[in-house]
């Protein structure tokens, strides 16, 4: 039973990230991208970790790629038109890559994961409260050190929106939409 | 399969369902009600008593209405974008506590479909996912109030959802949990000054007003209807919809208000709990009443009693949502972004600080 509903998502997950990447329409490539994250949280749920799969829809999902349709809506890019090179060397060669990297890593993850089975963890391990110690305990650096970094993007975000026209960078949205991004993401983590 | 918790977990699912189904034609009943009487006119009250069959007539209408498909629309994201929204809005009841932990049949459970640390991010994480359905329906409509009033909602939406998020934060701080049923119960069982029940609406006015506003803005009700403001953009994200699709976006609108008012009350106003009063004594009570003693039991009586009050508070909150609606006029856009950016973000976070501040000073 639980094997079967991980079957499902992995499979829907894998799929939609297929389409991310072969979509001509930037839009339909966001939606797909959704489909993923909102799989991976359910792959969460079932590992027993609620906590990490809400996360997951509320930043991902929720925000920042309402941020890249926000972005795609108001450049109005449009469906992808390039013509698809056929059979020429590259394709042979990207082809071969492809196979041999696809191969590298199946035998990796089957030497790693060949006999492990699917079962939720222990919910303790990360819960809450556990992922919060952590957080604020052992990695406090890196997790401070992380906020000071977002904290650079703003800034440099909002100098390069307004080093621009600045005719151009009297409109709110402009400055508000790298900012926000950024914001959310900070936001949601602390 | 059907262990009696699974059992349990779809009574209350029905329940719920069943509650915010019926939000659409009771709304749509006091959204023409209420404010003719503002306005001091009649409104529809021709059909039924009181004109409370004129919500059947409007869904007659919404059936039998040609569902219109625009040329060079987006066929499948247009067919999709009213449910995607209708179905984020339905989720979220699931972590919405309406009683304390009860016993029907020998078997105890708490009256919340699912029982999470993590209940208020599941609530976040699944009502931020209603913005896809207005994105979508402005992209796909092919037309161009449709895409500024999608550009509109997704910025708007995102804005306000960080000053919300961080107002319902600081609602958490006190008991010390994203579970709601322990928001609910630190409320009861906590008192100020002797007497008053410790509701966060006394310890944080300042936080309920934020939340309030964020609501607004996040349900896209006037004075926050930018994306369908109908002076500019005809209708914006659902102009070129009509018939049940239509409808959807009502009911889904309709619905994501009464489950940020259920949230409100829950945060700010005690929740299923009224002061003075056990909700298992009430309960007992109730399944005592002489014509439903043979079926219910004492817990299904705490259950209906903790569901009334939690609806009871939940339809004040949308009494209010009309009654702004019918006094304040429309924000300009720019003006919209600087009060989520500018003040109620730097308030929420202040509000959040003080608050942490005082918890751990253990003043709270």
């Amino acid at each position: 039973m639980l094997v079967a509903v991980f079957a499902t998502l992995a499979v829907i997950a894998i799929v939609s990230a297929i389409v991310v990447v072969l979509h001509r329409n930037p839009v339909f490539s966001t939606m797909s991208l959704v489909v993923t994250l909102v799989s991976t949280a359910g792959l969460f749920v079932l590992l027993g970790s609620p906590f990490l799969a809400a996360l997951q829809i509320l930043l991902y999902t929720g925000a920042i790629l309402v941020l890249f349709l926000f972005v795609i809506m108001l450049l109005n890019v449009q469906r992808e038109r390039t013509a698809v090179t056929r059979a020429s060397g590259m394709v042979i060669a990207a082809g071969i890559c492809a196979v041999v990297l696809a191969g590298a890593v199946i035998r990796l993850f089957w030497a790693a994961y060949s006999g492990a089975t699917f079962a939720p963890q222990n919910p303790e391990s990360s819960s809450l409260v556990t992922i919060a110690r952590e957080l604020f305990g052992a990695y406090i650096l890196p997790f401070e050190m992380i906020g000071l970094l977002l904290l650079v993007a703003v800034v440099a975000a909002s100098w390069v929106a307004q080093k621009g026209d600045p005719a151009k960078s009297d409109t709110p949205e402009a400055p508000d939409a790298p900012a926000a991004a950024s914001s959310v993401a900070s936001g949601g983590k602390s | 399969m059907l262990t009696p918790t699974v059992v349990a977990a779809l009574a209350m699912t029905g329940l719920w369902l069943f509650a915010l189904i019926n939000v659409t034609p009771i709304m749509l009943w006091l959204e023409r009600r209420a404010p003719a009487f503002m306005q001091d006119r009649l409104g529809p009250n021709r059909l039924g008593p009181l004109g409370l069959f004129q919500a059947i007539a409007d869904v007659l209408k919404f059936i039998f209405k040609e569902d219109v498909n625009p040329a060079g629309s987006d066929r499948l994201l247009f067919m999709l974008a009213p449910t995607v929204g209708f179905v984020a809005s339905l989720l979220t009841y699931l972590v919405v506590p309406f009683g304390p932990e009860v016993t029907v049949a020998g078997h105890t459970f708490p009256l919340v479909v699912i029982d999470t640390d993590a209940g208020m991010l599941m609530f976040l994480a699944l009502s931020s996912l209603g913005v896809y359905g207005l994105v979508l329906a402005g992209y796909s409509s092919n037309s161009k109030w449709s895409l500024m009033g999608g550009i509109r909602a997704s910025a708007q939406m995102v804005s306000y959802e960080l000053a919300l998020t961080i107002s319902v934060l600081a609602a958490l701080v006190p008991s010390g949990s994203l579970n709601l049923s322990r928001v609910v119960e630190h409320q009861i069982h906590q008192h100020l000054l002797g007497f008053l029940p410790a509701w966060n609406i006394f310890t944080q006015p300042l936080g309920f007003l934020i939340f309030l506003v964020a609501a607004f803005a996040e349900t896209n009700r006037l004075p926050f209807d930018l994306p369908e403001a109908e002076s500019e953009l005809v209708a914006g994200y659902h102009t070129e919809y009509g018939g049940l699709r239509m409808a959807l976006f009502y009911m889904g609108e309709y619905q994501s208000m009464a489950i940020l008012s259920a949230l409100g009350a829950t945060l700010y106003f005690g929740g299923w709990s009224v002061p003075m009063i056990d909700a298992n004594a009430a309960g007992a009570w109730i399944a005592s009443l002489p014509l439903v003693s043979a079926v219910l039991s004492p817990g299904i009586g705490t259950a209906l009693f903790g569901f009334s009050v939690l609806m009871v508070k939940t339809y004040t909150f949308l009494f209010v949502f009309i009654w702004v609606r019918w006094t304040f006029p429309r924000f300009r856009y720019d003006q919209l972004m600087r009060l989520g950016w500018k003040i109620l973000l730097p308030l929420a976070l202040l509000n959040f600080v003080a608050v942490a501040a005082l918890a751990v000073a253990g003043k709270i």
